[in-house]
């Protein structure tokens, strides 16, 4: 039996329908049932208090403290450590065995499961290294844990720039170190600033990792030689030991608003930027 | 002296002959047009003359070959391009403004005196025509110009870092016939200052703006000689076969 063009075409528009309005749909019911069940305990001392009676009272301010600088540590190493990858990758090497076993492995590590960068990160920051439970070891695994992600977005970002922006530079006499950063790495930012973002939110949202190499401490950080436990982290120690429901969801409805204004910060910053960059 | 020689000059991709043993001088001022088949090896023997060949894997380059008798591989490759200067086929400018599209080669090479950039951009754009219609307009993106607009921007760019030879890759083949014709002025205003030598598709536009023309075919140089006499009495019968359209 054929089924007339017209009617294929009206279930197919129904059905890409559905799968989208069901994707944003869930997305909507997440953050809506966290935040309604979070939002109503959240307050100001809840965001400045320190963490008293394991959770059970007082605020999550080490907790906030923690998230950031934890982030902050792993986007500043993972980042320009990402970046300079991609760079070597798409501008400086040829294709070729070498690149494609780089690029195998960067596959490889996307897709490692982040409880293994959390042994590793114990091994060989908290242990061998002797960083102990710090801030700097969880840092650094995280780092180790989106720098595939932010390799991979920026490389396919420099990659999309146009052939001929390269060919005009190089033509007029710019060197590849002037051809990238003049010619190739303006166009680029916006793709490899969308890696670092995912790479902010894998970070903040991250327990296994930090569990095992920052530890759990209930204590403000004053340096990242410290011990400290992130929003991620002190929401899952809540919850998991039935300590206070409330505050975990209360945690939760930190942390989804914690990432939305990240992320609409970011957003907004390279907005301003590409506008300035055309402008100027 | 003759702005560009070469002698025995062969270019290689990986196993690929592309261009045999060619040997040609081009004289300096003057118009010097590359035509051929596709595939002849012209738009690869004009890239051997700023080694942008260089850029693509595997390529290999032998001979002799001098520009204003200087060899081409004696000196950095980056002052060798910016006095050897390419034009390409699409108008390619930066997605940036007017002004600078312009000042970038000059910024390159570290010009950065706001003034001296801004007298480089006059300068540059009323060598191509541009000066007039877009004084104003410095600021605009490039890219919401016509088409000969941009191509004509992309000519000012490359004059800004004062190159000596202008090497043009078909840079009519996206114009219409009337930009076409008013590119093709500015060709023969540049010709003045400038050595310029161009490939074409076209051999109506060869026979219109060049003074000098090489024939290729298969990677070699079948001929070379003046324009009016490739055009009118080509010496050798492939020459005259291309020509008469036999085939191409």
């Amino acid at each position: 039996m054929r089924i007339a063009p017209r009617t294929t075409q009206a279930i197919a528009k129904g059905l890409l329908l559905t799968a989208t309005a069901s994707a944003v749909g869930a997305l909507v019911f997440v953050v809506g049932f966290v935040l309604a069940g979070g939002l109503r305990h959240v307050s100001w001392s809840f965001l400045t208090e320190p963490i008293l009676d394991m959770g059970r009272a007082g605020g999550i301010f080490p907790a906030i403290v923690g998230t950031l600088l934890m982030v902050l540590v792993s986007v500043g190493i993972a980042a320009p450590l990402g970046i300079a990858s991609a760079i070597y990758l798409a501008e400086y090497t040829r294709e070729g065995r070498l690149t494609q076993t780089i690029r195998f492995g960067i596959n490889c590590l996307a897709g490692v499961p982040s409880i293994i960068f959390g042994l590793f990160g114990f091994i060989l920051f908290v242990n061998i290294l002797g960083l102990g439970w710090s801030v700097l070891s969880g840092g650094l695994s995280l780092a180790a844990m989106i720098l595939p992600t932010v390799i991979r977005t920026a490389e396919e970002a420099l990659r999309s720039v146009p052939t001929s922006y390269r060919d005009v530079a190089a033509s007029l006499g710019a060197t590849r170190w002037q051809v990238v950063t003049k010619s190739v790495l303006p166009y680029a930012i916006p793709g490899i600033l969308t890696g670092v973002i995912l790479g902010i939110g894998r970070s903040i949202e991250e327990t296994a990792v930090v569990i095992f190499t920052a530890g759990s401490a209930v204590q403000t950080p004053t340096s990242v030689f410290d011990s400290a436990r992130t929003m991620a982290v002190h929401f899952y120690i809540l919850a998991r030991e039935g300590i206070s429901n409330e505050n975990a969801y209360a945690t939760a409805a930190v942390l989804i608003c914690t990432i939305l204004i990240i992320n609409t910060t970011a957003y907004t910053l390279m907005h301003r930027l590409m506008r300035g960059r055309r402008a100027a | 002296m003759e702005a560009i020689t070469a002698r025995g000059l062969n270019v290689y991709y990986g196993g690929f002959h592309a261009i045999k043993d060619v040997t040609v001088s081009v004289a300096p001022r003057r118009i010097t047009s590359l035509i051929g088949p596709s595939g002849c090896g012209k738009s690869t023997l004009l890239r051997t003359f700023n080694r942008m060949n260089d850029l693509i894997a595997g390529v290999r380059v032998t001979g002799d070959v001098e520009i204003f008798g200087r060899p081409l591989y004696g000196e950095d490759v980056h002052s060798l391009r910016r006095r050897v200067g390419m034009v390409f086929q699409r108008p390619n400018p930066f997605p940036l403004s007017v002004y600078d599209n312009v000042a970038h080669g000059p910024r390159v090479h570290g010009t950065t005196n706001g003034k001296e950039l801004d007298e480089i951009v006059a300068r540059s754009l009323s060598a191509v025509g541009l000066w007039e219609t877009l004084k104003d307009r410095l600021r605009e993106i490039a890219l919401s110009l016509s088409g000969e607009q941009q191509q004509r921007l992309c000519f000012a760019r490359l004059l800004a870092v004062q190159p000596e030879v202008l090497l043009m890759d078909e840079p009519c083949s996206a114009l219409d016939p009337i930009s076409t014709t008013r590119v093709e002025e500015l060709m023969q205003e540049l010709k003045k200052d400038y050595t310029i030598v161009i490939v074409t598709h076209n051999m109506q536009q060869a026979a219109r703006v060049s003074e000098d023309c090489g024939f290729m075919l298969l990677g070699e140089l079948v001929e070379f000689g003046r324009t009016d006499s490739i055009f009118t009495k080509p010496s050798d019968r492939r020459t005259e076969d291309y020509i008469t359209g036999r085939y191409g």
